[in-house]
């Protein structure tokens, strides 16, 4: 198994000591088939404890490691060493205030993925008695590669619009909402446009497909922004044009 | 509950430097300065069509003026544009507009295909009324 010295360069920042965040080399002698995961493991194990960043599953499941790796928003347990050059720049998820080192501060991210209401909200709610919401395969595939989001933030460190618009709700959270929407059991489309139709929602996206580029699940949450705003010019128009037609 | 941490985030700030980042977000400002010189064009024309409601002599001067070399730049940069703009978008419509059919989706390059062939159609129909062929 061959092994390679790999530079790290990773920015660093304690709220303690630090008036802003700097960069920290570290040289580390790394097998072949890791990842910058193992790497960073390696110097928290053997160089310095003091590195703190997030981290579980190391299988791209869990989404808690994404970290801007020389300037572009990847899972570190996904990212592979060999496909970098020999100096590695890693740093916080861009767009998210940092808490420490790699670690950023999401509280943003989750108050809005709590306004859109990522959950079933159902049409007619029934017992357990009355058995379980059945649906079709061709219903289900309908929604089903954005039920695949694992909430990494990698889309939002990606958005140029998130970045310069803070209170833009962002690509997972309104793809997880259209993902409800879609869905046949569902009845909470009403009370998820009152967010992800307004002008913080769908409209602040100009569709630069930077999110579903990133995505390390393939999920398209540009595509999800687009059905959106389709969507919500067709209730606009029949709202004001024909109100008739509106229950 | 976990106690809250009470730290001082830092918050970066935000440069034009994002542009610069990856290839994919200066295409995407090369597609949105697009718009400006479709939007030129458009006035160009509605321009002519004063100059046409004018009188023969307004309209050959309108045409004399599209001869003119700043003219001819200004064209074959606006066509250039006016190409990226109408293929990049035409390129995102599987994204917007997906179709499923039972239970598979259209394939993307169909859906395109539909545009790319009735933005031909119509192109050929400009041409034609305009005494082309």
């Amino acid at each position: 198994m061959g092994e390679r010295l790999v530079e790290l360069e990773v920015l660093r920042y304690h709220p303690e000591t630090d008036k802003e965040p700097r960069f920290q080399r570290y040289s580390v002698s790394c097998r072949e088939e890791w990842v910058v995961l193992d790497a960073l493991n390696h110097i928290k194990e053997a160089i310095d404890p003091t590195l703190s960043y997030r981290w579980s599953c190391h299988m791209a499941v869990c989404g808690s490691c994404g970290m801007m790796i020389d300037g572009e928003p990847k899972l570190a347990c996904k990212a592979f060493l060999r496909d970098y050059q020999s100096v590695i720049r890693v740093e916080p998820l861009a767009h998210f205030p940092i808490e420490r080192d790699l670690v950023t501060v999401i509280d943003d991210f989750m108050a809005k993925l709590a306004r859109v209401k990522p959950y079933l909200i159902p049409k007619d709610a029934k017992t357990v008695e009355e058995g379980e919401y059945r649906q079709t395969p061709a219903e289900l595939k309908r929604f089903k590669q954005y039920t695949l989001c694992i909430n990494c933030m990698l889309c939002y460190a990606a958005c140029p619009e998130y970045g310069l618009i803070p209170k833009y709700i962002g690509p997972a959270a309104i793809a997880l909402a259209h993902r409800y929407n879609q869905d046949s059991r569902d009845g909470g489309r009403d009370q998820r446009q009152e967010e992800i139709a307004a002008t913080e929602g769908a409209w602040d996206c100009s569709f630069v497909g930077a999110c579903s580029e990133v995505c390390p699940e393939h999920v398209d949450p540009a595509a999800a922004i687009q059905q959106v705003k389709i969507k919500s010019m067709v209730d606009w128009y029949t709202e004001h044009l024909m109100p008739w037609l509106k229950k | 509950m976990a106690e809250k941490v009470s730290g001082k985030p830092y918050v970066r700030p935000i440069t034009s430097e994002w542009i610069f980042r990856h290839p994919r977000y200066l295409r995407y400002m090369v597609r949105e300065l697009s718009c400006l010189f479709i939007g030129a064009y458009t006035l160009l024309m509605v321009w002519g069509l004063k100059q046409l409601a004018d009188g023969p002599e307004a309209w050959r001067g309108f045409l004399e003026c599209l001869q003119s070399p700043a003219s001819v730049v200004f064209h074959v940069l606006a066509l250039a544009f006016a190409l990226y703009h109408s293929v990049t978008w035409f390129n995102l419509t599987p994204k917007a507009l997906p179709l499923q059919l039972g239970e598979e989706f259209v394939p993307d390059g169909v859906i395109a295909g539909a545009h790319f062939a009735g933005w031909a159609a119509v192109s050929l129909a400009v041409l034609y009324f305009a005494g082309a062929f």
